[in-house]
């Protein structure tokens, strides 16, 4: 696949071409998050959540534009198939009802990718994750990861692809501390756990590779059969982060990958503003 | 060296080192601490077995130590089944209004707790089991510390549920009457020798080396 012909030749800027390569959208002076998501509902954002399906039609999740499954065929390859199960053990219809209770005009897909305890995880999650990459979601939602470093090029080479095309993907920081895949790679936006309340307060992390904190401790979310349950985990805090990002995207689509990461570092809750 | 050589290798020092009771006592040891450092009323190491899908309780502390281990539940079930699926930890203040509780499941074991923290035992990409801790004090707070903590627990649980499992795994490649079972009942023997019969059996072993392995033969 290849970026966007727009883009292209962008190797090197001759002079007198600097007039080819203005940026769609001028920045204020001061970032704030009155200018990154004020008025902002997501409309207009596709957002994937690569998990374990989402209950289509939940309360607080809302309908779902489209689910796929990642299943392994007869010779253990990843095949992509239309999803009728649903959610097989509710954790990706919760992250979605975070998502949604922070950009609710935004619009779901999902991409089922967890099934039983130890099967072929990290080979379906990397399909998983290029068919989304593919599919042009905006945002991807990643509350999963892969210790496999078998995959480790493959997860790179994706996740580098989804920074040219500008996807965004939200990945999950280990819940302890060992290293594992995607959310490491600087490509890709990386959250951990705070226990503030506020669900749109988020803090960048001085010390990466964690980049940023979201709410993760004690949060209601949803589950199966369109009840509720109270769970905590990095797993929750990636899907605030990830309803932040629809937001910014859904007022300021033309932000790439780069941009919107540093719209969260201008907007995150430790950030100090000096004027100049 | 080959995967069978290492089995081989390892049940030997398996069998020389530790038995199925060492085993035990080191997850069990494992499971106490937890309980002690949580002030909770019970603490268990369930291992998670693919071929039946189910998780088995390996050591249990507390309520239940006599009964439960050895008792097995399908892994999609309970608290326990969704940590292992989701691979993140778990606190539940009151599991009676959460629907990933299984109380028959709690019934049938004898005790029904209130408050649960679980937390999946993983090495690399292999969930291995789930460690639970019930009911610890209800003031206790639930915040990141304590999830760091059960994290950490974990960790050191995985571990010796790692090794338990290699060696039980190893082990089953000696005993009965495989090819190679007769290593495993050889190392035994000698550890169980003293003194000159000792020696006399090593020299023994050192001549059959020489006879077996054509690298080490003059």
């Amino acid at each position: 696949m290849t970026t966007g012909a727009e883009l292209l030749p962008s190797y090197s800027l001759a002079a007198g071409r600097e007039d080819e390569i203005a940026l769609p959208a001028s920045w204020p002076s001061e970032v704030t998050p009155e200018w990154a998501w004020g008025g902002a509902t997501g409309e207009g954002v596709r957002v994937c959540v690569l998990d374990s399906g989402v209950e289509s039609g939940h309360p607080l999740v809302g309908e779902v534009e489209r689910s796929i499954a990642v299943v392994a065929d007869d010779e253990g390859f990843a095949e992509v198939v239309e999803d009728t199960e649903g959610d097989v053990f509710g954790h990706g219809t919760a992250c979605s009802g975070i998502i949604r209770s922070i950009a609710p005009e935004c619009t779901l897909g999902s991409a089922r990718v967890l099934g039983p305890a130890n099967q072929g995880r990290a080979g379906l999650m990397a399909a998983g994750l290029q068919w989304a990459i593919s599919e042009g979601y905006q945002v991807i939602n990643m509350s999963l990861s892969t210790t496999n470093r078998e995959l480790l090029e493959l997860l790179h080479e994706l996740t580098d692809e989804a920074y040219f095309r500008r996807t965004s993907i939200v990945a999950s920081a280990n819940n302890v501390a060992e290293e594992s895949y995607p959310w490491r790679f600087s490509s890709v936006i990386s959250v951990g756990s705070h226990e503030d309340e506020d669900p749109m307060r988020f803090y960048v992390n001085p010390s990466p590779p964690v980049e940023f904190y979201a709410r993760g401790i004690e949060i209601e979310v949803a589950w199966r059969g369109g009840g509720q349950i109270r769970s905590s985990g990095n797993s929750f805090a990636t899907a605030h982060l990830s309803g932040v990002c629809a937001l910014i995207l859904s007022k300021h689509p033309e932000l790439t990958p780069f941009e919107l990461k540093s719209a969260l570092r201008l907007t995150a809750a430790n950030t100090v503003m000096e004027a100049v | 060296m080959s995967k069978s050589e290492d089995r081989i290798r390892v049940a030997v020092a398996a069998s020389a080192l530790a038995g199925e009771q060492v085993h035990a006592d080191l997850l069990r040891s494992v499971a106490d601490v937890a309980r002690g450092i949580f002030g909770a009323r019970a603490a268990s190491i369930m291992l998670y077995e693919e071929r039946g899908d189910e998780l088995v309780f390996q050591a249990v502390s507390g309520e239940g130590a006599d009964s439960l281990v050895g008792a097995r539940f399908p892994s999609t079930e309970g608290v326990a089944g969704w940590v292992l699926r989701a691979r993140e930890p778990l606190v539940i203040d009151d599991v009676t209004e959460d629907p990933r509780f299984a109380r028959e499941l709690a019934e049938d074991t004898g005790y029904v707790p209130k408050k649960i923290m679980a937390a999946p035992l993983l090495r690399g990409e292999r969930g291995l089991g789930v460690l639970s801790v019930l009911d610890p004090p209800a003031d206790r707070p639930t915040g990141i510390a304590e999830m760091d903590l059960l994290g950490l627990f974990a960790r050191q649980a995985a571990l010796a549920l790692d090794v338990v499992e290699r060696a039980r795994d190893a082990g089953s490649a000696l005993e009965g009457e495989g090819e190679t079972a007769v290593v495993g009942r050889v190392a035994q023997a000698l550890e169980r020798l003293e003194g000159p019969r000792r020696e006399a059996g090593l020299r023994l072993l050192a001549a059959l080396e020489d006879v077996l392995d054509p690298r080490r033969g003059g």
